[in-house]
């Protein structure tokens, strides 16, 4: 039997108090494709990035090829033969493909000689493995899917045989994904070893010779994916039965109370991101947008929100919504009764540097039972904030507590509770639970289908499928800035949906 | 959880950079062969030791108390307001003008009407780059760097050519009324039965600057406005989804930074020139990035601050009138402090982190 | 104005252009790395000083010229450890040296000479003397004709004029200087330290997981940036003028990064950046104002057209001036 081409052995990495890896250890064999699956914030990515030099375990021991190698850099994992497509893509984006794949390998101290070789090279990398790629494009002016392989056409350029890639989908449409994978096949076949990291269950069962299980910075299992099944390794990943289906009782639409018709957003770059949707939330129901991230659903939430400006015409409750110049700005959309839970809590919907308190009234600072006279009643805010704590179970429910300071659950359920408790007629919420614990999920989603069932308007805009289908009551598709079709959630599946998310229109039902 | 309690953060932390600067400020003077605590001694004999040096001392003062809380406003919006120099200039020529121009019955309403002239002249000076940042992205450090010397040639060239008497030589304004004479710290304090000096400049401007410092903590820590340039500075795509216009953030900032750098001038113009010369302004709209920094961006940090300068500057004048130490330790002392407190901090917080880590996990 | 005059306003625009020249081209190289420098100002004062102390000490302006860099590069390590190291604000660390330097040569100056925070006259082998190119009128000739330089220019044809007064009769620096603007972009797009200065300053993340050192590129660059400044100041001290006084850069430092900025961080622009405001000095430090199209331009407007111009620019009217995506950043790895 060959060595192991990876071996690790007792990994342990802590980021000052929180332990991202504790004493894994995994056997990858040369010539395969091994998946490694689990949450956000299991510790996959730092797993990797600890392997491609990238950071620095605390303790633990690497092999590669049955030797036992030191990797304190970048460099040394080149070396050793590892290449690595990272989540977000280590790309110089006004270099050229060229620039960026000899940047580090360059073949001495002038340019023009590293240039041409690496031209040709790249040509010969291109007939064998399908990787066609315009050699003097620039970065920012190629889609993802060509910049992803850049990434690949870097590591095999300098000749790795073990290929890392995190995540690498996330950006990719269904059919770009495809492609990937048939990359990706055709490499194990030339001998390459490859480690995808992935959070989602059908390219594990799908590609994966073996796959590791890994949860809460520990690997829980190591199996071969024939001899596995979705159902145990969901239940590996989170540690007890998955609640599939979100307790709910069929949806009562009322009234209209949201209604876009041909809604366009064109961003700063001019690009047109939302091009002339059509859309109606009901009072009592959940709209969930489904698609792949970028194909405008933010856009279209940052515009509904009052975050960017548009054109078009959206009316609430009948009346028109600016959706430009005076009006069209964040604090008149909470005036109109409009909840906003961004998709970023970290960068958008908390300051993390403020404490709790503050934080629940960010948005809400200007509202008059914040106000005594010209200043602000931080006492009647912090009261408000131990409400508000308590009854969405925060912990620690501590209002002087920064909000950096909380975890991922407890952040989003700050959020939550303020845009919640404020009780919107129309609730904007983009991707709910992203970064969230399996706990803080499930009180998150029961919050959600609460507040429909009191009759208001709900605008779900998620890129977990089961969560869209778990908790919508209609699902509309986005693609391309478009809506592709709409499904009630109860007559349809992740196949008919990823299609429509591949850009395929679905006929109607 | 907190890496460090927050008394570390807010005291520990300048007083070891500031013990940093000291210590190299010794070794500086050492250096070039004098004594550091026979110079510590001379300062603070020539800063405390009498009214008069008091005097001085908070004269000062009161100008890094200005230029001190302008740029921590500017900062809380993450704005780096570098322009307080020439916004300080401005004020003055504002200050120049209405002293110079209208007759005024009494320095109380004077007093009232260049304050605010100065502030609107230092928030005008202000305006542009402000406008710039926020519209087309031009970055604010870069252009109110540019316009302390654009503000230096209006001045130069207003005092040359426009506001120097006839015949005069020195680019200055002729001296302004007596009327308007700001009451010194000696002529408030007398009925009191306090006998201050009567030669230190310190004025009546202290009390506005004082009281600055209080206005200046209501805005930012008690009201919405405060809330929205706080929550601005720390994240603009945070406030863009809660609904604060970046445009209006960064103007108002930067006005209110540019206003106080301004309102300086009743200090160094009419409170103690009483006419207004080319180098008024005596890098004192620099000292407040120091005072800033030290002071930790808290108006009553600033106050203390701008006390600590206070006394340097006295001192040093004092230092170089009494020994050969020319007056530019000062500006090395200044120089240390803003790089310790500003650029090093994480020279200072790194070990200190990892030292109260360390102590968290021995007591647990 | 004659055609003399020209030329000799153009030859001055050349003298005063060779500071600004430098001390841009050092931004430049610290800046395409992400590293901002507005502590461009201090290490020009500082070098200043100390070429000038050096070379009045040991009346030789090549050890002048060397100690002047090395205490140039000294800050330039100061800016790195802040900035790099310990992951500071790159703009407060400016100001910060600016300060430092302002300071320290005066104390220092004063320790040592005595004179008020200045140093003595350089003469002879303590300043950079001219270079006289071949068949160029100049001293030596004005010499064996036994009559003043200034009378044998104005005979001279305007050719001879050009190649005297504006070619030749620099000090080696200027020379150098000029040549540095091919160097520089040679250096920066041929060459593979080019490739990854540029990068670097892009995205960073790119460099390190390519397998190669953000900081020792970043210091490489930020070393460069302390040479120049380091020439830039003893070119101000050792061949401009003949020795230090204080606050002597007087705000080129600005101006340089100012140039910086107008050339969009382009080696060439930069030479065509710092010749127009080079000509501006040169211009106002001839004429007190000047009348154009009837309407008189006062001293003042000229001197603060550098700074008008390159907030215009920023500010985007001539086109935009989009700095290094990662500048002013420090780097960190994100988690």
């Amino acid at each position: 039997m060959t060595a192991p081409a990876i071996e690790l052995k007792g990994i342990s990495k802590a980021f000052g108090p929180v332990q991202a890896n504790k004493d894994i250890s995994i056997s990858v064999q040369p010539g395969t494709i091994h998946g490694i699956i689990g949450e956000n914030g299991a510790g996959k990515s730092t797993l990797m990035s600890i392997l491609y030099g990238f950071y620095k375990a605390d303790r633990g021991e690497i092999w590669i090829n049955g030797n036992k190698t030191e990797i304190p850099d970048s460099q040394a994992a080149i070396a050793a033969g590892i290449g690595m497509v990272f989540q977000h893509f280590k790309l110089v984006e006004n270099f050229t493909v060229l620039e960026n794949v000899i940047l580090g390998a360059e073949d001495g101290g002038l340019l023009r000689p590293s240039l041409a070789k690496a031209r040709k090279a790249l040509k010969a990398l291109a007939a064998e493995y399908e990787l066609n790629v315009d050699p003097d494009a620039r970065i920012d002016e190629i889609g993802v899917g060509m910049q992803q392989r850049v990434e690949i056409l870097k590591a095999l350029y300098r000749q790795a045989d073990i290929l890392i890639l995190d995540e690498p989908t996330g950006v990719l449409t269904p059919s770009e994904a495809d492609q990937l994978f048939r990359i990706l096949d055709r490499l194990r076949s030339e001998g390459k070893t490859i480690l995808l990291i992935t959070h989602k269950m059908r390219e594990i069962m799908e590609y994966t010779d073996t796959v590791s299980v890994m949860r809460r910075g520990q690997m829980t299992a190591t199996v071969k994916t024939k001899d596995s099944s979705p159902e145990e390794l969901a239940e590996l990943m989170v540690g007890r039965k998955v609640l599939l289906r979100v307790d709910k009782v069929p949806a009562q639409p009322g009234a209209p109370i949201l209604e876009i018709e041909g809604l366009r957003v064109v961003d700063d770059a001019g690009v047109e991101r939302v091009k002339g949707i059509d859309l109606t939330v009901r009072a009592g129901e959940i709209l969930g947008i489904a698609g792949v991230a970028g194909n405008g659903q933010s856009e279209l939430m940052e515009v509904l929100g009052g975050m960017t400006v548009g054109t078009g015409s959206v009316r609430l409750h009948g009346n028109p919504l600016p959706l430009s110049g005076l009006g069209a700005d964040g604090r008149s959309r909470r005036a109109a009764h409009i909840g906003h839970v961004p998709e970023d809590r970290q960068s958008e919907g908390l300051i993390m540097d403020f404490h709790a308190w503050e934080n629940v009234a960010f948005g809400y600072h200007r509202s008059p039972e914040y106000q005594k006279g010209l200043l602000m009643d931080n006492a009647a805010v912090r009261a408000d904030t131990e409400a508000k704590m308590a009854k969405f179970d925060v912990r620690p429910p501590d209002p002087w507590l920064a909000a950096k300071n909380f975890s991922g659950g407890n952040q989003q359920k700050i959020v939550v509770a303020r845009e919640i408790e404020r009780n919107p007629d129309l609730l904007l919420i983009g991707q709910p639970t992203r970064g969230v614990d399996i706990g803080a999920i499930e009180f998150i989603h029961k919050q959600i289908v609460a507040l429909r069932d009191q009759g208001k308007a709900i605008l779900l805009v998620s890129v977990e499928l089961e969560e869209i289908l778990s908790l919508s009551d209609r699902v509309a598709v986005m693609f391309d800035g478009q809506i592709m079709g709409e499904r009630p959630a109860d007559q349809t599946d992740e196949k008919a949906l990823g299609l429509m998310m591949a850009g395929v229109a679905g006929e109607a039902a | 959880m907190e890496k460090m309690p927050k008394w570390a953060d807010v005291v520990l932390i300048p007083l070891i950079s500031l013990l940093l600067a000291a210590a190299l400020s010794a070794l500086v003077i050492l250096g070039i062969g004098e004594d550091p605590i026979e110079a510590v001694k001379t300062m603070i004999t020539g800063a405390l030791g009498s009214t008069y040096g008091w005097g001085y001392t908070l004269y000062y003062a009161t100008n890094f108390l200005f230029t001190g809380l302008a740029v921590s406003v500017a900062y809380h919006a993450g704005l780096f307001n570098i322009g307080g120099e020439g916004q300080a200039m401005l004020g003055g020529l504002g200050v120049a003008l209405i002293c110079l121009f209208i007759p005024w019955p009494h320095w109380s309403i004077a007093l009232i009407v260049a304050a605010i002239a100065a502030g609107l002249f230092g928030a005008a000076w202000a305006a542009i780059p402000a406008y710039l940042q926020a519209k087309r992205g031009s970055h604010v450090v870069i252009t109110t760097i540019m316009f302390n010397f654009i503000a230096f040639s209006v001045l130069n060239y207003m005092l040359v050519n426009v506001l120097k008497p006839q015949g005069a030589m020195d680019p200055a304004t002729a001296r302004f009324p007596e009327a308007i004479h700001l009451p010194s710290l000696h002529e408030i304090l007398l009925p009191l039965g306090i006998n201050f000096s009567k030669s230190a400049p310190a004025n009546v401007s202290l009390l506005v600057a004082i009281a600055a410092c209080f206005v200046v903590w209501l805005l930012i820590w008690r009201t919405w406005l405060g809330h929205e340039i706080r929550a601005f500075g720390k994240s603009e795509s945070g406030a863009r989804y809660a609904g604060m216009s970046p445009l209006k953030i960064t103007m108002i900032a930067m006005l209110i930074s540019g206003a106080l750098c301004g309102m300086m001038a009743i200090n160094n113009v009419m409170g103690e020139a009483e006419r207004l010369v080319l180098n008024s302004t005596e890098g004192a709209g620099f000292i407040g990035i120091a005072v800033a920094l030290m002071g930790r961006n808290h108006p009553f940090g600033v106050f203390l601050a701008a006390l600590l300068f206070g006394f340097l500057y006295q001192g040093g004048a004092e230092l170089a009138l009494w020994s050969s130490i020319p007056r530019e330790l000062i500006v090395v002392i200044q120089a240390l402090v803003i790089l310790f407190t500003g650029a090093l901090d994480n020279m200072v917080r790194m070990p200190l982190e990892k030292l109260f880590i360390a102590v968290r996990k021995e007591k647990a | 104005m004659d055609f003399l005059t020209l030329v000799q306003v153009l030859d001055s625009t050349v003298r005063l252009s060779t500071p600004l020249l430098l001390a841009c081209l050092a931004g430049l190289f610290s800046e395409r790395a992400g590293i901002f420098d507005i502590g461009l100002e201090g290490k020009m004062l500082i070098a200043a000083f100390f070429s000038a102390a050096v070379a009045a000490l040991t009346g030789n302006v090549w050890l002048g010229l060397l100690s002047g860099i090395a205490s140039s590069l000294v800050l330039a390590g100061l800016h790195g450890l802040a900035s790099i190291t310990f992951r500071g604000n790159q703009l407060i660390s400016g100001v910060a040296i600016n300060f430092l330097a302002a300071g320290i040569t005066v104390l220092i100056a004063q320790d040592w000479f005595q004179q008020g925070g200045r140093t003595p006259s350089l003469i002879g082998g303590g300043r950079f003397a001219p270079v006289e190119l071949p068949f160029a009128i100049g001293a030596s000739e004005a010499e064996a004709a036994g009559r003043p330089l200034s009378q044998l220019l104005a005979e001279a044809s305007p050719l001879q004029q050009v190649y005297s007064e504006l070619i030749s009769g620099h000090s080696i620096l200027v020379y150098l200087s000029f040549l540095a603007v091919p160097l520089t972009a040679w250096v920066l797009f041929g060459t593979r330290f080019g490739l990854r200065l540029r990068a670097v300053g892009e995205n960073p993340a790119a460099v390190d997981t390519a397998g190669i050192s953000v900081v020792g590129l970043r210091f490489a660059a930020v070393g460069i940036c302390g040479v120049l400044c380091g020439i830039a100041g003893a070119y101000l001290a050792t061949a401009l003028q003949a020795g230090f006084v204080k606050e002597m850069t007087a705000g080129r430092g600005f101006i340089a990064l100012a140039a910086l900025i107008f050339a969009k961080w382009r080696p060439w622009h930069a030479l065509s950046a710092c010749l127009l405001f080079g000509l501006l000095q040169a211009l106002a430090l001839r004429f007190q104002s000047i009348n154009i199209a009837g309407v008189s331009v006062p001293v003042q407007l000229m001197e603060a057209l550098p700074y008008i111009l390159t907030v215009v620019i920023l500010a985007g009217f001539v086109g935009k001036a989009v700095p290094p995506k990662a500048g002013g950043e420090p780097y960190v790895k994100e988690r």
